[in-house]
């Protein structure tokens, strides 16, 4: 069967006929000219499928909050063909069974390909080495080891990882946070945090892991991965690496591109996140090293939450925010729209980049005859009025509740397969 | 105004305004019968998840002087520990018909989530909420302020006060900071850099890290609690080196302008941040704020439940 969206604008350049054919793209046509199914895509922009490095899709044990198939949900309807699901489950994902598990779970799901990330320490607990290599040898394929939610703060143990992942292609994905300075902490030291009376999660807790990180990894050889890079120093850091070619890549969430620490004021738990929202000027710096390549993706680090562990006082609540189903409207907002990414580099940064890192070799093709059919398909006019209850993952803590978002996410193809049409599951 | 949260909350008319009914009300407590008919058949609930005695029968006495009914409402272990939530707590008291909850709790913001939350009706009173505020203490210290030094009326107009001690995680000296130069006092903050807010030089005050400076030059100082656990956080090395830096004995006292007069929210640590003998001369205010605390939580009850009681009526 042959799936054609019609007049749809590559990158948002000249209208086409993306022609599909056994999950393949077969051709570029004339606009009109194709025939099969057709998909209205007039005027709309096609961009790769996105590509989630840093997702959490809490099954196993939590799925009160989320379940690889809700989650998968929310992705497609985000525009994403990949998704990565985080290690911090219960149990951990720190075994091959686990792994299996998710990536089986993704498989039935069918929605988009659930790629299990593997925690680099048994039970996140920072102490020994996980079975890295029972996981990358598994079904799941795991080339992406994190303990996401916690540091990997020993430092013998960083180098380890390191150097054991080359043996597959793998990577660290660190989450940076020094654990002694952000005990007890609550949000970004600064000012504010002092007023507020709120314990305060300072920069230097991130950006003194990353650089010790990059040291590391430059000292062995390895490519390392910062998760959710959230400061202006730890760009810099992360810049001056880069220049020296030590090979480090990085990531920033769409809520630290937008959002600021000065919600905190209301005390309301929705703004409460790890690592925590910062200051304008980080906001500022963050989306120049996006733009700039610096950073090198967005990754949502979608946390879904039950209502109960937000609907508390700030300090009982439970750090995470939604993030899958707004992420391409809060990068239209903060990149596309002020002219900081062009679709081409969007692009980069939503799918081809997070597919290298993670070696994923099924995602992140360019639109050419001869790529894998993942394709997310955008209106750049729409804007909608995001509404927690319409939201299609399993939890309600979106931070963006009540807020306009710019561009609309229409069609959404996987492996050829349509999953969303019209902005709904297909 | 319904609740109230936060020292920044009062305007410098309000304060006043709350001092002025605080001093009328006073004079209740001199009379044989300690009551006024004022909030009869209105129920303030205390709802404490934190220890504090003499907070809550401060509260409690404040209310029972103006006829309220009063419920205590110990909530030990909040949903941290996993008992029963702020939410549900809170939910209850509104089936109850609570028409003003008296929060203390650990948390800061806990009171803010309470008022802006559609989980109650009723007037939030903030009595102490985790290291971020404690108005009616700082109204309580305003009023005795007032009262030594400015001849018990009006605002602080010029008056010097110096806050010694934790400053980075007392609630005291946050509502004192903001309440105090609201009135128009000059505050400085006093403590080891460690024990000083990031962020200190931008707030409505100055700082120092030398007390011995400061003492000379105000007419009160107001010293505050170190917990000597604090030095297992490496806040300072020792209770002893933080006492002989910091701490308020005869030598430093001496140093005090003559007019001028110690202050402590209690509970004190005798020997740590004050000694015994500052806190028992004449100079000490503490038993006065004690009992001006009774006096301006009836002027705070009052005027958030009086007042509505009028407009409904």
């Amino acid at each position: 069967m042959t799936l054609v969206l019609r007049g749809v604008r590559p990158y948002g350049e000249d209208a086409v006929d993306i022609v599909i054919a056994d999950g393949v793209i077969v051709d570029l046509a004339a606009p009109g000219s194709a025939d099969g199914e057709i998909v209205d895509a007039d005027g709309l922009v096609a961009l790769p499928g996105f590509v989630d490095l840093h997702t959490h899709l809490r099954e196993p044990g939590r799925e009160d909050a989320e379940t690889v198939l809700t989650g998968s949900r929310a992705a497609a309807l985000g525009g994403f063909t990949c998704v990565h699901a985080m290690a911090n489950t219960s149990p951990v994902a720190d075994t091959a069974g686990v792994v299996e598990q998710v990536w089986r779970l993704g498989q039935e799901a069918a929605l988009v390909d659930v790629r299990p990330v593997g925690a680099v320490t048994v039970g996140l607990a920072g102490e020994r080495m996980a079975e890295l290599g029972a996981m990358a040898g598994s079904a799941a394929e795991v080339r992406v080891f994190s303990d996401d939610g916690k540091c990997v703060h020993d430092a013998v143990l960083m180098r380890r990882a390191l150097e054991y992942v080359k043996a597959f292609d793998g990577v660290v994905a660190q989450h940076a946070q020094e654990p002694r300075l952000t005990e007890h902490a609550q949000m970004n030291e600064s000012e504010l945090s002092g007023r507020l009376g709120l314990a305060g999660w300072p920069a230097v807790a991130e950006e003194a892991i990353i650089a010790r990180d990059v040291l590391l990894a430059q000292h062995v050889g390895s490519r390392v991965h910062i998760c959710h890079l959230s400061t202006a120093g730890s760009v810099e850091i992360v810049r001056w690496a880069k220049s020296r070619g030590i090979d480090v890549t990085a990531e920033v969430t769409p809520h630290h591109l937008v959002l600021t620490e000065d919600l905190v004021a209301t005390y309301d738990p929705m703004f409460k996140v790890n690592p925590p929202l910062r200051t304008a000027a980080d906001v500022a710096a963050l989306r120049a090293a996006l733009a700039d390549g610096t950073i090198d993706i967005i990754a949502t680090d979608h946390a879904p939450h039950p209502h109960e562990d937000k609907d508390c006082e700030w300090a009982a609540a439970a750090m995470g925010m939604l993030g899958l189903e707004t992420a391409f409207g809060v990068a239209m907002e903060t990149m596309v729209a002020p002219g900081l990414l062009s679709w081409r580099a969007l692009a980069q940064r939503m799918s081809v980049a997070p597919a290298r890192i993670g070696r994923v070799r099924t995602q992140g093709h360019d639109l050419v005859p001869g790529a894998i059919a993942n394709i997310a398909v955008v209106d750049p006019s729409g804007t909608y009025v995001v509404d927690p209850m319409r939201l299609s993952s399993k939890s309600r803590n979106t931070p963006y509740a009540g807020r306009e978002l710019p561009g609309r996410v229409v069609h959404t193809i996987y492996a050829g397969t349509p999953t969303v049409l019209d902005g709904a599951l297909a | 105004m319904r609740h109230l949260l936060s020292a920044a909350d009062l305007s410098r008319g309000d304060a006043v305004l709350i001092l002025d009914t605080a001093a009328e009300l006073a004079s209740v407590t001199d009379r044989s019968i300690k009551k006024l008919p004022t909030l009869r058949g209105r129920t303030v609930v205390n709802l404490f998840f934190e220890d504090s005695t003499r907070t809550r029968i401060s509260f409690e006495l404040a209310a029972k002087r103006l006829s309220a009914d009063v419920i205590n409402f110990a909530a030990k272990g909040s949903s941290v520990s996993k008992g029963e939530s702020l939410k549900d707590t809170a939910l209850t008291l509104e089936a109850m018909g609570a028409d003003a909850v008296v929060i203390r709790h650990g948390a800061s913001g806990a009171p803010h989530r309470l008022a802006t939350s559609d989980w109650i009706q009723g007037s939030v009173i903030n009595a102490g909420d985790g290291t971020h505020e404690h108005p009616t203490q700082a109204l309580l210290d305003a009023f005795t302020l007032r009262h030594h030094l400015r001849d018990g009326s009006g605002d602080l107009a010029g008056l010097r006060v110096a806050i010694v001690g934790d400053i980075l995680h007392s609630r005291v000296a946050r509502s004192n900071v903001l309440l105090l130069q609201t009135l128009g006092a000059d505050v400085t903050l006093v403590a080891p850099p460690t024990l000083m807010p990031l962020g200190v030089e931008s707030w409505p005050c100055r700082f120092s890290y030398r007390i011995d400076e400061v003492l000379p030059d105000v007419d009160a100082v107001m010293m505050l609690r170190v917990q000597a656990e604090r030095m297992q956080d490496a806040y300072f090395p020792s209770a002893l080196e933080y006492s002989r830096l910091f701490g308020l004995d005869a030598a430093r006292m001496a140093h005090l302008p003559e007019h001028a007069i110690v202050m402590h929210p209690g509970p004190m640590n005798r020997g740590m941040e004050i000694s015994a003998d500052v806190a028992d001369s004449p100079r000490a205010v503490m038993v006065e704020q004690v009992a001006n605390g009774v006096s301006v939580r009836m002027a705070v009850l009052y005027l958030l439940l009086g007042g509505r009681q009028e407009e409904t009526s």
